[in-house]
């Protein structure tokens, strides 16, 4: 046990030198910000404007790369917990992955992200066509003035406010080239405008960081049950040993205490279902923990569980039988008038079931992310960004017991996430396919 | 920074196509290849052994059972040959007892026999030998009257005397 912590507080204090080395330099380097304040004061670019559809007027407008100083957690939070064009371990290695975009005007592109010569804070040094990465994130120029390239280099980026035609306030990002600014737009975001997202001129369809990430964790998971499966062949009749015998009560967990309960005699028909939901969802969470791999929020990211969720959804609904439906629709035994409000509440139920399955486990992995972030950035908060020695001392002190219980907090989390998403699944298909005389 | 969660800049929550797209892709093969090579094959091996170890579990039941009929029926057999040995025993004293008695029976139906035959014989013999001592004494009597008659006695005494020899010489003989 205390040789388990010294090594833990080691790992950590690695983890922490790297995201110093990151944020030391963040000052210094191409300078974007995401508060609207930064922009306040005597800088050159004039691109502070509240006036409704400023984009197209913003091309080329001069600008020059700023030094932002301070240190803002929320921002350093919300990066590393989001998706990104490449996958980053400890700021330090920065592996380029496969761009597929799909582009309104041109179709198809297929190209690597290492073109964009990754730097701190993830953003590319780089443009490749229209392209450039921001944030980690691919983004378009959308100025029609700029001429595309191969490869021209991008000096910096900078972010500002405009009102959008609706009124609603908008941030606004620039790419600076050659001293002039151009507006970048984002990928396509599903979200019909309400997260700040919407749908653009290009579709990323890219292998992102969290894509790579599940699917290596996909394949581990794969790679441990099947040796555990061939092992039950094997070893027929004989007692469990090594991973077996780690991975089994797991299983039989989920077979004795999720679907049996909730599915019946039925329960076999949904196991691999639920097991895979199960160990995908664990796996994941239980990856993102882990320091030296990118922290990688794969399980925090709503994406991933609407799809998960939308299955849930999917299946829950093509088994549910008459008598499910019949609840829904025409809930028997009950007059007209609460019919009428009734009905209404169990269709919406049927939606907000998925929904919150997808919410629950996106804020709570999220959540935790940003816990342990932003006690990791109390070493920033308190080394005024790498500006005093001592204060970040005094942060590291803080960081490493607040940290150190939030892993721990996170780790039960990861299994009770894991197993509250597999049991809720358990319980609206086993509402969906209970038999009529099973409990009446 | 107002409401982190909501606000436009909270990446982590935006829906975008190409994720949700590779998602549905990975988790649909992992769902269809975790199913095919591992939960099926897990979940059918523990059934198989859930099955084993009630089987075993049952036929140990039986076994336990089968043993205890068998030491039951050992119990009454035991019992039975207790009761048989008993029996037995007790046939055997009463057999005893009877030809004990039936020999004392026997015995003293013979022994009165020969008591009787005893008592004829020794009757017999006491009339043979009353008869020969009477016989004898006729004799003696007749062959002393033949010597008294014989011989010519002087005295009174003499003649006892000659009688008394008589009579002793007949006790001799």
């Amino acid at each position: 046990m205390k040789q388990f912590l010294i090594f833990f507080s080691l790992l950590l204090s690695i983890t922490m030198t790297a995201q110093q080395h990151d944020h030391d330099h963040d000052h210094d380097h191409s300078g974007h910000d995401h508060s609207s304040h930064a922009h306040e004061g005597d800088h050159s670019a004039d691109h502070e404007t509240h006036e409704a559809n400023h984009f197209a007027s913003d091309c080329g407008s001069p600008a020059k790369v700023i030094h932002r100083e301070g240190y803002d957690p929320a921002a350093t939070a919300i990066h590393h917990i989001s998706d990104a064009n490449v996958l980053t371990i400890m700021d330090m290695i920065r592996i380029p992955l496969p761009a597929i975009i799909y582009n309104k005007d041109r179709g198809l592109e297929l190209f690597s992200t290492g073109k964009f010569a990754a730097g701190h804070h993830d953003n590319g040094h780089y443009g490749y066509k229209d392209y450039v990465l921001y944030e980690g994130n691919i983004h378009r120029i959308t100025c029609s003035d700029f001429k595309a390239s191969d490869k021209f280099e991008v000096q910096g980026f900078d972010t500002g406010h405009a009102t959008n035609a609706e009124g609603k306030d908008i941030e606004k990002r620039y790419a600076i080239i050659n001293g002039k600014g151009y507006n970048i737009e984002q990928k396509t975001i599903w979200d019909g405008g309400l997260l700040g997202g919407g749908v653009t001129s290009f579709y990323d369809l890219s292998p992102t960081k969290n894509v790579v990430t599940m699917f290596i964790v996909a394949l581990l998971i794969f790679l441990v049950f099947r040796s555990v499966a061939k092992s039950y062949s094997n070893r027929d009749g004989q007692a469990p040993s090594g991973l077996q015998s780690l991975l089994e009560p797991m299983v039989v967990f989920i077979k004795d205490e999720v679907a049996i309960p909730f599915l019946k005699h039925k329960h076999k028909k949904y196991l691999p279902l639920l097991l895979t939901i199960f160990f995908f969802i664990l796996g994941l969470n239980l990856w993102g923990q882990v320091p030296f791999l990118g922290s990688v929020n794969v399980s925090g990211s709503l994406t991933v569980t609407m799809v998960m969720a939308l299955i849930v959804f999917v299946i829950t609904n093509i088994n549910g039988n008459s008598h499910y439906w019949g609840h829904i629709f025409n809930f028997p035994g009950v007059p007209w008038f609460v019919k009428m409000i009734l009905t209404p509440v169990e269709i919406l139920g049927l939606f907000i079931k998925p929904l919150t399955l997808m919410l629950r486990l996106a804020g709570n992995i999220s959540a935790g992310h940003i816990a342990i972030l932003s006690f990791v950035g109390l070493i920033f908060i308190f080394g005024k960004a790498g500006e005093s020695f001592a204060g970040s001392m005094i942060g590291t002190g803080l960081a490493i017991p607040l940290t150190l219980f939030m892993m721990a907090i996170e780790l039960i989390v990861a299994f009770i996430q894991a197993y509250v998403f597999t049991i809720l699944t358990a319980s609206y298909i086993g509402a969906a396919i209970e038999d009529h005389d099973d409990h009446h | 920074m107002n409401f982190i969660f909501l606000s436009s800049s909270f990446a982590p929550f935006q829906p975008t196509p190409g994720l949700a797209l590779w998602s549905l892709i990975i988790f649909l093969l992992f769902w269809a290849l975790m199913s095919k090579f591992a939960f099926r094959p897990i979940a059918d091996a523990l059934d198989k052994r859930n099955g084993d170890i009630q089987s075993a579990l049952d036929e140990a039941k039986k076994a336990k059972e089968e043993m205890a009929n068998m030491k039951a029926e050992n119990e009454r057999i035991l019992g039975d040959a207790r009761e048989e040995r008993t029996k037995i025993l007790s046939e055997a004293k009463d057999m005893k007892n009877q030809i004990v008695s039936e020999a004392k029976e026997q015995a003293k139906l013979e022994a009165n026999k020969i008591a009787t035959n005893a008592k004829i014989e020794i009757e017999n013999q006491k009339k043979a030998a009353i008869t020969e001592v009477k016989n004898s004494a006729g004799i003696m009597a007749l062959e002393i009257a033949e010597k008294v008659i014989k011989k010519e006695l002087k005295g009174k005494s003499e003649h006892e005397d000659f009688v008394n020899k008589l009579v002793n010489d007949f006790n001799m003989n």
